[in-house]
């Protein structure tokens, strides 16, 4: 049983109450809905309001806050106040409350539906326009970091470089080749399953070998370095901005763009092509072993198949595409990370942000080149 | 000694805390009378603050025992010991505030999970308590990351009073704050010490508070206390660190100023 407080009136008129027991923090819930009931009948009463708080034993600043409100009811209403019997320190504690009490804030009304609408709407459209403004400037600030770079090779950071290539390329080999192998080994299966209908079986390693080197392979590649390195690329830059490391940089005459961006862009565009080409390989290598169960191809006919059916130019398409998807999956992450705000809660946006974004413009982009090489016929 | 152990509001009995090899604390005993407004000292990196995080129960410790408000929290059961946590307050070095959330919902925070107030009441409460501690009202509605220095200590301090603790645990409160608002913290902290009863755990290097506020000074040497008792018994005490942090230049300029402001 939780000491509990109480409040009685003591006599009718609403002119006189007396407080008891424990009034404090933990019997707040329980006093409160007393003093909400007394508050009306004072602010009906007329004449002196006299409280008697001689039997109040224990008091902290909730309760303290709880009686005050009684005598505020009692002021505003226009009435004399008298609280009698308070303990020394429950008189101070009662007087520190008054002297902090502040009238309470109104909160500022909310807009219509239709017009909170527009709002967003605006806020969306001019958030949109802001993210290309701010990669497109962070691709010319890498641009520019890195043909400084060119001109003065001195200031590379190998180590930086090595140690991003380190986590995002080669921690990330067991998982894309492992994965890069199912999908190639999935494809194999579901083409030589369908074709086989037309007795056409072989033709599913065409399909195979063409889609992984051209598409899937740098795809499934991008997809994955994007949720594995692009979100630690933001949440690492982002708690950096938290605290306020990026503004030591600054004022300590270090360009962020230099030390932050710049190894990162590097560091992923030299990882993604290799992991890539190990996706390629793994790929292959998944439809090779299906090849061989399903179709009884073996390994060296497999091999002197595909040597028929890719060409050079296969092989390159899916390649060339790495960098590019590289350079956007760290703009935006480190983009991202620049822009995270001072909470913890934005830290977790921005990283969420990040992947989602640098997926989806993965996949535009590699529309955009199946555009642009089949218009070049390549 | 005859005072029991249940006269102390904090307890530590042979505590040994380290960090791989190096010892932090090293067979450290103390004990905090209820009521009294200890100001702990101790040269950077003493342990102050893993002494306050030990008592906490946030760093595991090597050994020893500590008593809380008569209770042993290895001991005690879950209830005994979430009642004894709802008695602790802390404001921490840093201010440690939840940095999505704005002031007045970090002061909220504690009574949200603890209590069931109605919104009214709890936003009247937060705003007192921000008020108390010198924040202006439209502080409440800004987030951690608007804050300046002090304002965070502030902040910090109303959430570590939100639930009215008995023991509040300050890690350097006044180091940030402009030498005024630094006298108002001290009053307030008095005050409410005096009035609540309130037993008060403040790491300080703040000269001004440690005279003109404590009832209690302990000084952290070694890893062990070098010696607990009132402002005067301290001073006198004959170590060759507490003599230089009690009567080099700094300290006299603010022992002669606080001797001055006294015979006014
Ligand atoms: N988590 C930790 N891991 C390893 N060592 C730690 C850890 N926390 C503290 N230490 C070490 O413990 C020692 C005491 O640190 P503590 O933070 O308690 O110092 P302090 O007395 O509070 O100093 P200050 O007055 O500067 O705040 C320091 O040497 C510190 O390096
Ligand atoms: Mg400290």
């Amino acid at each position: 049983m939780p000491a509990r407080g109480a409040l009685d009136a003591v006599s009718s008129g609403n002119s006189s109450f007396a407080a008891s027991g424990v009034w404090n923090t933990m019997s707040a819930a329980q006093v409160e809905p007393l003093v909400l009931d007394a508050e009306s009948a004072i602010a009906h009463g007329t004449g002196t309001l006299s409280i008697d708080a001689s039997q109040i034993t224990i008091m902290d600043v909730a309760g303290a806050w709880l009686l005050h409100r009684l005598v505020a009811a009692g002021e505003a209403a226009g009435r004399p106040v008298q609280v009698a019997g308070l303990t020394g320190p429950h008189e101070v504690l009662l007087e520190e409350v008054a002297e902090n009490a502040r009238p309470p804030i109104a909160p500022l009304p909310e807009p219509p539906y239709p017009i909170r609408l527009l709002n967003d709407t605006g806020k969306a459209v001019i958030d949109a326009s802001e993210d290309i403004v701010g990669i497109t400037a962070m691709f010319g600030q890498t641009a520019i970091g890195i043909f400084k770079l060119i001109l003065n090779p001195s200031r590379l950071r190998p180590i930086a470089i090595l140690h991003h290539i380190e986590y995002t390329g080669v921690r990330a080999i067991p998982i894309i080749t492992l994965i890069s192998m199912v999908i190639g080994a999935i494809i194999a299966q579901q083409g030589a399953f369908q074709l086989r209908r037309f007795g056409a079986e072989m033709f599913s390693v065409n399909l195979v070998a063409i889609l992984t080197l051209r598409e899937v392979g740098v795809l499934i590649t991008s997809i994955m370095v994007a949720g594995r390195s692009g979100s630690a690329f933001t949440a690492e830059i982002g708690s950096m901005k938290m605290r306020e490391e990026i503004d030591a940089m600054r004022v300590l005459a270090l360009d962020p763009i230099e030390v932050l961006v710049v190894p990162r862009v590097i560091a992923l565009m030299i990882a993604l092509p290799v992991l890539t080409l190990l996706a390629d390989f793994a790929g292959l290598f998944g439809a090779g072993l299906v090849s061989w169960g399903y179709i009884g191809m073996g390994p060296d006919a497999y091999i002197s198949y595909l040597r028929n059916i890719v060409g050079e130019n296969t092989f390159w398409v899916g390649l060339i595409k790495a960098p590019f998807m590289a350079m956007v999956i760290a703009l935006i992450a480190c983009r991202e990370g620049m822009s995270v705000g001072g909470s913890a809660e934005s830290l977790g946006r921005q990283t969420t942000t990040a992947v989602v974004k640098s997926i989806f413009v993965v996949i535009v982009l590699d529309g955009l080149f199946a555009m642009f090489f089949s218009a070049i016929a390549y | 000694m005859d005072m029991s152990a249940n006269d102390y509001a904090i307890s530590c009995r042979d505590v040994t805390v380290s960090f791989g090899d190096h010892k932090v604390l090293d067979g450290l005993d103390i004990d905090v009378p209820r009521g009294a407004l200890l100001g702990f000292v101790g040269a950077s990196g003493a342990g102050k603050s893993v002494l306050m995080r030990t008592i906490l129960g946030l760093v595991p410790r090597q050994g020893g025992t500590i008593d809380v408000l008569g209770v042993n929290l290895d001991e005690s059961n879950e209830a005994e010991r979430s009642r004894v946590e709802k008695e602790m307050g802390v404001l921490f070095q840093h201010g440690a505030l939840f940095s999505s959330l704005n002031v007045r919902q970090n002061v909220q925070a504690p009574m949200r999970e603890h209590l069931d107030l109605s919104q009214q009441l709890m936003d009247e409460l937060a705003d007192l308590k921000l008020a108390m501690v010198g924040l202006n009202p439209d502080a409440g509605d800004k987030f951690p990351s608007e804050l300046s220095g002090g304002m965070i200590k502030r902040a910090a301090l109303a959430r570590a009073l939100a639930l009215d603790p008995k023991i509040v645990f300050l890690d350097e409160p006044t180091s940030g704050l402009d030498p005024i608002g630094a006298a108002e913290f001290d009053e307030l902290i008095a005050k409410l010490s005096e009035t609540l009863g309130l037993t008060v755990f403040m790491v300080t290097h703040d000269l001004d508070s440690l005279i003109s506020t404590c009832t209690h000074i302990a000084a952290l040497g070694g890893g062990k206390i070098l010696v607990l008792g009132d402002p005067k018994t301290v001073m006198a005490f004959d170590d060759p660190w507490i003599n230089r942090y009690f009567h080099g230049a700094r300290a006299r300029a603010v022992l002669g100023g606080v001797a001055a402001r006294e015979q006014d």
